[in-house]
């Protein structure tokens, strides 16, 4: 990598190491499975998190390779967040996504086969080729979808809790987003629509401290995104996003809550993107040793470590399981590559309802 | 004297030579300051001027836009910068709302010198939310001007006269034309607004051809040239004001008018230019105007789709050729 000089650096190494203790002081929780949460649960926590981690490994080579076009936004190192969320939902509940949204889709339980042939632009894909990476959605799966626009899942979560409220449902809905969305205004509109109208959404904040380039604490001046929720009053928790158990014990308390009425709460899942912005990012705005210290937390291996050390499983489960997501991310890529390209006739097909299309044929 | 630059580099000459000769003049967007904005324009201006200056912004559209007429009516000379020009949506009450009406609503009494630059267009794989040109949007709303060109020389000419302008200026780079090279002068120039070019010059059919889509018009008129079809190419580089002029004195020649732009054809800038061509000069026209222009969709990820939604060379050579068997 290229020398930088201080001055042009958004973070100093030694800033890193001081935002990393104080990171382990104040944020770092030990790895302890919530109560009720069984063994089994807690190997499918870990299988999902080693898909994602695969995934998105093999997406980046995919991408260089040009069988995905376009660009992704990778997962990795986030994993615990959308696992933990994710697990701490029933069936019957909802998230909307971000720009980075694969994780989001495979803690949801999608198919790997429909999400990679979206991604390669198919017409198996879960978009049939129309959104790709940034646009993936799995609405069975209540996935609602990932979105290019940064903030822009926030009122559809909203909505989403208001149709729950109105139509008397028990469903609840995660509203991920990214630090960088929480300076829009539309983050703030929301929370206050939520909270007001105590709507059962969880707005869960991926904390992840940069926006490509801009770190979050210049981009806000109290660095603590779960203060705000003061403002809106409603309750707001940080916790340890690299903590799979941190995040589902806090998104279970704050569903639980919910599901009572109780309205929304704001959960700031604290971690560090130590991987580029996107497939493409050199990241040459950063010096890359301030990424480095970072990594010693990166949560598929605390994962993998918490299950031995606890006796939930043995290294050779653990390795087994990794070793067969692998397989289900390499069957998934073998699936997509093989789909047939969508026919230029599709090229209309969503564009508005059934109905409308018949009445308007090709006259658009 | 001249040299050899790219857009990229004419945008970045640009805003380094206008901050240096105007102490008022300031940016500020996402990723401007250290990354040098996401397609390497703004490289090396935050080293020059300062982070007071060059300002890098928490991702808030709205409040960007917002600023920059706050500041434009008080003494600096803003430039805004919209990450993807499909986000400029989330300013646009401040755009639509504030900045082209706030001269007018208090009696001309506040100066509104302020630029919002951000990438159009479509192109590899972006999709339906990162490949929107939306000009005439802009050009609908009274108050604004709205520019677009595709060379070197235009960018580095109306870009200076945008910053120097005392009106809101919408500048939109093509994504896909950052790369385009070509000749400017090594002396400091303007070019005014509402002064299109004539790219190539022909005697039968007029292409009115918006940003990227004049590099297309001009292989295009090549091909055909060699048919024995000689196309007029007109890049009117500013899409509000617009040269009527010079598009008027091409159809008394041609008497075939084509118009195309990459956004889409529905209530286009295609449209509006036809309609004033039939308004101006009906008489001059002996075939019905044609456009081509993005499909009514938004933009597809697959990449077949996504070209059969772009307006190719193919596209608008056959629409020509139709043009010319009529």
């Amino acid at each position: 990598m290229v020398e930088m000089s201080t001055a042009m650096t958004a973070v100093t190494v030694e800033e890193s190491l001081a935002a990393l203790e104080e990171f382990k002081r104040e944020v770092l929780a030990p790895m302890v499975p919530p109560e009720g949460l069984t063994a089994e649960r807690q190997l499918e926590m870990y299988r999902k998190m080693a898909l994602i981690r695969e995934f998105d490994t093999n997406v980046r080579e995919l991408w260089k390779q040009n069988f995905i076009y376009g660009i992704a936004h990778s997962y990795v190192g986030a994993e615990a967040v959308a696992v933990g969320a994710c697990a701490a939902l029933r069936k019957g509940d909802f998230i909307s996504s971000t720009h980075r949204g694969h994780g989001h889709t495979i803690a949801m339980g999608a198919d790997l086969k429909k999400m990679m042939a979206e991604l390669m632009g198919k017409y198996a894909g879960y978009c049939h080729g129309k959104g790709g990476s940034m646009h993936i959605a799995a609405v069975d799966e209540g996935m609602l979808g990932a979105t290019g626009i940064v903030g822009s899942g926030m009122p559809i979560a909203v909505g989403a809790g208001l149709s729950a409220k109105v139509l008397k449902k028990d469903f609840v809905t995660v509203c991920f987003h990214g630090d960088g969305g929480t300076n829009q205004g539309v983050w703030h509109e929301s929370i206050n629509l939520a909270s007001t109208w105590s709507l059962p959404v969880i707005f869960l904040c991926e904390n992840n401290q940069w926006a490509i380039s801009f770190p979050y604490h210049k981009a806000a001046r109290n660095p603590r995104v779960a203060d705000r929720a003061h403002g809106y009053g409603i309750p707001g928790v940080t916790v340890d996003g690299f903590n799979p158990f941190a995040v589902y014990q806090a998104v279970k308390e704050a569903a639980d809550r919910a599901r009572r009425g109780e309205g929304p709460t704001l959960v700031e899942a604290k971690f560090y993107r130590y991987i580029g912005h996107f497939v493409a990012d050199d990241e040459h705005y950063r010096d890359l040793r301030t990424n480095e210290p970072w990594r010693e937390l990166d949560p598929l291996r605390r994962m993998a470590q918490y299950l031995v050390d606890a006796g939930v499983a043995s290294p050779e489960q653990v390795e087994t399981i990794y070793q067969e997501a692998c397989q289900a991310v390499q069957g998934a890529i073998e699936f997509a590559k093989a789909a047939p390209e969508p026919s230029p006739n599709t090229l209309y097909d969503g564009l508005y309802s059934p109905e409308f299309l018949q009445m308007r044929g090709t006259d658009l | 004297m001249t040299k050899i630059i790219t857009i990229r580099q004419a945008l970045n000459e640009v805003l380094r030579e206008e901050m240096r000769r105007d102490e008022t003049v300031i940016i500020m967007g996402c990723d401007i300051g250290i990354r040098g904005n996401s397609f390497g324009v703004t490289r090396g201006l935050i080293e020059e001027f300062g982070s007071e200056r060059v300002r890098d912004t928490p991702i808030s559209e709205a409040a960007i836009v917002g600023a920059c007429l706050g500041a434009a009516a008080t003494g600096l000379r803003p430039i805004g910068e919209i990450l993807f020009s499909d986000w400029i949506t989330i300013g646009m009450d401040q755009i639509v709302n504030q900045i082209a009406k706030i001269r007018y609503m208090f009696g001309g009494k506040i100066e509104v010198p302020l630029v919002i630059r951000a990438p159009v267009g479509a192109g590899g794989g972006q999709a339906a939310q990162h490949s929107q040109s939306f000009e005439a949007w802009f050009s609908h709303v009274p108050g604004l001007q709205v520019v677009m060109p595709i060379t070197p020389h235009d960018v580095k000419g109306l870009l200076k006269t945008a910053i120097r302008c005392n009106d809101p200026v919408l500048f939109f780079e093509h994504k896909r034309g950052y790369e385009i090279q070509g000749e400017v002068p090594e002396e400091d120039y303007t070019i005014p607004f509402g002064a299109g070019v004539v790219r190539r010059e022909g005697s039968d059919v007029t292409i009115v051809a918006i940003s990227i889509m004049a590099h297309k018009a001009l292989a295009v008129a090549e091909e055909l040239s060699r048919l024995g079809i000689e196309c007029e190419v007109i890049d009117p580089r500013t899409i509000y004001p617009f040269d009527y002029t010079t598009l008027v004195q091409s159809l008394k020649k041609t008497h075939r008018l084509v118009v195309t732009h990459e956004s889409t054809r529905r209530s286009g800038i295609g449209a509006e230019i036809v309609s004033q061509v039939v308004e101006r000069a009906f008489d001059e026209l002996d075939e019905r105007p044609v456009i081509v222009a993005g499909r009514n969709v938004p933009m597809p990820y697959n990449r077949a789709l996504e070209s059969m939604v772009i307006p190719s060379e193919e596209r608008l050579k056959q629409a020509i050729l139709n043009l010319m068997d009529q």
